[in-house]
């Protein structure tokens, strides 16, 4: 491969708010304490700004394993509790491979192919199904 | 043809940042000995879980990684062992959804589906050992390779 090693991430995510909508950039090897912070930090952010949306974007994720699956799916849980819609962008090809076999399908997860994508998936109405569930839908 | 520095190594597994450490040796070992993109993927994912579980549930403990060849074909070895406190019932702990803390209980059943050749040695009260090896498959299989 001819890309470098992935430096690691101490400390915080930087989180950027685009009108409504939190940005989050996850990129190379994070610390389990990192995602751990980010996980309150977002919640904090949801909370005190009255956010819609969040996109966190794993574009430059190379490996998600049980621990950040888990971190990505408690996180989208926590925000739709405060009234925010979570969406899952850009994962890699081998990675959403790996974590199938792996067997973390991680349901529920709103996902999108790019963060633009993302952007257009929270900018549309929610409808609530029969069977209580929530589903996008378009206008 | 590969060569053995660069993917032999001894590594500690002490704290988060080791299983940083133990991710970014893996991946290079991976590609140095010539696997593709998802198979490196797949081998670091369960080394992060193993790693992990040393970590978590065997107190710490350490990753050594080997180059392994058989029949021409490459291989890479990564053994995860600790002084912990064993695994008491390992069929239970290798399916899927077992947790005796708060996880997903999908480490270990995951690790071993995402390798080759998977080998747990563990003795209650001593400790553990987990023995994974993937090999570098050749092509025509080696379409994943972007
Ligand atoms: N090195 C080890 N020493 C002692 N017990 C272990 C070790 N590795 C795994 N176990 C036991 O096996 C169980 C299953 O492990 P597994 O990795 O599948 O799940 P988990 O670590 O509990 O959760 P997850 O990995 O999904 O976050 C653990 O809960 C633990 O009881
Ligand atoms: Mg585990």
């Amino acid at each position: 491969m001819s890309e470098g090693f992935a430096r690691p991430v101490a400390g915080h995510v930087p989180v950027l708010r685009l009108g409504d909508v939190l940005l989050v950039t996850l990129q190379g090897d994070l610390y389990d304490s990192t995602a751990h912070q980010l996980q309150q930090d977002l919640s904090e952010t949801i909370a005190r700004n009255g956010v819609t949306g969040v996109v966190i974007d794993i574009s430059g994720v190379e490996i998600v394993d049980s621990f950040l699956g888990r971190v990505l799916a408690e996180t989208a849980a926590q925000t739709e509790l405060l009234a925010a819609r979570t969406v899952v962008a850009g994962m890699r090809p081998a990675v959403a491979i790996t974590l199938v076999e792996l067997g973390l399908t991680l349901p529920g997860l709103r996902t999108a192919l790019t963060t633009e994508a993302a952007m257009e998936l929270l900018a549309q109405p929610i409808v609530t199904s029969r069977s209580g569930g929530m589903r996008e839908e378009s206008p | 043809m590969p060569t053995a520095a660069g993917v032999e190594a001894r590594l500690p597994i002490r704290s988060d940042m080791d299983l940083v450490w133990v991710r970014q040796h893996v991946r290079q070992a991976a590609a140095q000995l010539g696997f593709g993109l998802v198979d490196q993927t797949k081998l670091v994912t369960a080394a992060s879980e193993l790693a992990r579980n040393t970590l978590v549930h065997g107190g710490g403990g350490l990753m050594e990684a080997s180059h392994v060849t058989t029949g021409g074909a490459d291989g890479l070895r990564l053994a995860f062992s600790d002084s912990g406190p064993g695994i008491p019932d390992l069929d239970r702990a290798l399916s899927d959804g077992y947790t005796s803390g708060g996880g997903l209980g999908m480490g270990l059943g995951g690790a071993r589906r995402l390798v080759h050749d998977f080998e747990v040695e563990s003795v209650p009260g001593s400790g553990t050992t987990v023995r994974v090896t993937s090999w570098v498959t050749r092509p025509p299989r080696q379409r994943e390779d972007v």
